[in-house]
């Protein structure tokens, strides 16, 4: 992170999107994804398009500067519904996107909005066949009289051409909205939440699913939680953990029972009371719960906070890093212009030494769990020369503000990073603000 | 608590009813439906308002017999004694607390603020006119009034038995914040 001696110094390296102010909402970006190897960076948007970027072959003129990620593949995945029944309308938004882990020539992932979640193939073709025996060049069949030798179609080499088509379509097995989906590392199953419920599909079958927990109370008045976020732990294709908006977390284990409401454990940190306002509850619901690589812990992320968690303790969390503490006294003006409703994600690197999250006026948080430092930094067309060195941004709470400090009430609570994604490897991080995503990458290697 | 103290606690939690009230309004017309977890939270911000201003209250020394009309919406929400007049049926205040029920189509189509300055107006004997008096109002204006208006010398009936609305007898703190999200 940056600092004395610090070991981390973040550059620009791309944006991508308009630069037009005006922001049309089909362009806001909803979710960024890396795959497991890092190669590709898909993000959904909430006009329900799906854009994958491809990592390219470094530049070894060049070695600082690394490779550079550019459009790949763009294709529609969700439409706008309408359920007839509830006169509703369903968004296209996508709201997450998983990625399967490769097993051939083909990238799969996984893409949901409110109700349907898609399994899509992307695959390359760069060769097409010629030659045909008994068809015209245009498809056409010939005359058959007209053909007097056999000849055998052969495979030329043409411009690459990326498509992407659904494989699979998990549909009307939710009746709430879908908050998450996360792929099981037996790469054979997946599950999905929504407010009240998550179900286990198998990626081959479409037409039914299980349905593992189910927090619907028998009468909707006594309603007190919902569930927020939801995550496989990536080894043990046995457990899951799922979130609420109570800020709590609980870990099923799979064998205990086929309905997981029984949990195994559940985390839970006691409030403050000292800090109880009207607005305790919201800013005490989870928004995104992740596993660590390494699979003994996790991470969560509140309104003002993010927890770490060590699997073996559930009693608090072992670690807690203050994102915008600044902002706890202007809850109440938060609530009024809805922002106190903003879902941030929080992110790992890949050793799990680094944890990151975002905040407003385009800034976003790194927290170095070993070094116990963290630091600020801005996602703007400012800085966006090539390998532009970042430079930590400072908010002022109160009292003086210091030279390049920003004082909360400068803040634009317009300009949000609710979605962050970290290299599974490198040091390359992709931030979306509105409608524009940046790829980051450490000047050092 | 000092009686400014709880002036002021009991402004502040007014203040947020009102924009959790015109919140929860606004999200009835949201694209992709009324959306559970934010309904929630809502509702619960609702209900700590709502106990911090009746305890607010309480702990004032007793007002005179009519609580200003000015802060309406809120009003409806205060201490039993005044609700027990009220003579309408309740589904003034569902809109407020029913997050989910006005999402159902059909359900009580009210704004909430009109219904509350007739309300106030309903409950003295004599029936007054039922246009809203020019009082400097928390509520917001722009809610519109979707109840019938009511000529001079009508009456408006309580909800028949079987209705899917609160029943005409229960009182509003009976209408509990509970009563958030019963058929989503």
């Amino acid at each position: 992170i940056n600092g004395p001696g610090g070991d981390m110094q973040w550059c620009f390296s791309q944006v991508k999107g308009a630069i037009d102010d005006d922001v049309a909402e089909a362009d806001i970006i909803s979710t960024v994804e890396f795959n497991h190897t890092g190669e590709l960076l898909a993000t959904g948007d909430k006009g329900g398009r799906v854009v994958i970027f491809q990592q390219e072959i470094e530049n070894k003129s060049q070695p600082q500067f690394r490779s550079e990620y550019n459009v790949y593949s763009t294709f529609q995945s969700h439409e706008p519904e309408f359920d007839y029944l509830k006169s509703l309308e369903i968004e296209e938004k996508i709201n997450k996107i998983r990625w399967l882990p490769q097993k051939n020539a083909a990238q799969f992932l996984l893409s949901t909005n409110d109700k349907t979640i898609k399994l899509w193939k992307i695959s390359e073709r760069d060769k097409r066949p010629e030659g045909y025996n008994l068809k015209e060049e245009d498809g056409r069949y010939k005359d058959p009289n007209t053909i007097t030798s056999l000849r055998v179609p052969v495979l030329i080499p043409m411009d690459l051409m990326v498509e992407a088509s659904p494989r699979r379509v998990f549909a009307n097995a939710h009746t709430y909205h879908i908050n998450s989906i996360s792929v099981n590392s037996d790469n054979e199953t997946y599950l999905s939440a929504d407010d009240l419920r998550i179900n286990l599909w198998h990626l081959e079958i479409t037409d039914r699913s299980f349905n593992i927990v189910d927090i619907k109370p028998a009468n909707m008045e006594e309603l007190t939680e919902v569930i927020t976020a939801a995550e496989f732990h990536p080894h043990q294709c046995n457990t899951f953990v799922y979130s609420s908006s109570k800020g709590t977390i609980r870990l099923c284990d799979m064998r205990a029972s086929a309905l997981c409401d029984k949990h195994s454990k559940l985390f839970e940190e006691p409030e403050d009371p000292s800090n109880r306002s009207f607005f305790s509850e919201i800013i005490s619901s989870i928004s995104d719960v992740k596993f660590s690589h390494n699979g003994r812990y996790m991470m969560t992320r509140d309104y003002l906070s993010v927890k770490i968690w060590d699997l073996n303790m559930e009693n608090r969390p072992v670690e807690t890093y203050q994102v915008h503490e600044y902002l706890r006294s202007k809850l109440c003006s938060l609530y009024e212009n809805d922002c106190i409703f903003d879902k941030f994600e929080c992110c790992w690197n890949g050793n799990d030494s680094v944890v990151m999250t975002g905040s407003y006026n385009n800034f976003f948080r790194m927290f170095d769990r070993g070094h116990r430092r963290d630091v600020t930094l801005e996602a703007s067309r400012e800085n966006s020369k090539p390998m532009q060195v970042l430079k930590p941004r400072k908010v002022c709470a109160g009292g003086k503000r210091k030279k390049d400090e920003i004082s909360v009430d400068s803040l634009d609570f317009n300009k949000k990073i609710l979605h962050t994604a970290w290299h599974p490897q490198d040091n390359i991080i992709a931030v979306a603000t509105t409608n524009n995503l940046y790829i980051f990458q450490d000047k050092v290697n | 608590m000092s009686a400014t103290t709880a002036m002021e606690v009991n402004a502040e939690a007014r203040r947020i009813l009102a924009v959790s009230i015109s919140k929860l309004y606004a999200s009835r017309t949201q694209r992709g439906g009324l959306r559970l977890h934010r309904s929630l939270l809502l509702s619960m911000v609702m209900r700590s308002a709502r106990d911090i201003y009746h305890s607010s209250r309480e702990s004032e020394a007793p007002s005179g017999p009519q609580p200003a009309p000015a802060e309406e919406p809120m009003e409806v929400g205060s201490g039993p004694g005044e609700q027990a007049e009220l003579p309408a049926p309740q589904p003034e205040l569902e809109p407020a607390v029913s997050p989910a029920e006005t999402a159902e189509p059909g359900s009580a189509e009210e704004g909430c603020d009109g219904e509350f300055a007739e309300d106030k107006e309903n409950r003295s004997p004599a029936r007054q006119s039922r246009k809203r008096r020019g009082k400097a109002s928390a509520a917001p204006d722009f809610l519109p009034s979707k109840r019938a208006r009511l000529e001079p010398g009508e009456e408006r009936y309580a909800a028949p038995l079987g209705s899917c609305r609160v029943g005409a007898g229960e009182s509003l703190t009976a209408l509990s914040l509970n009563r958030v999200i019963p058929a989503f």
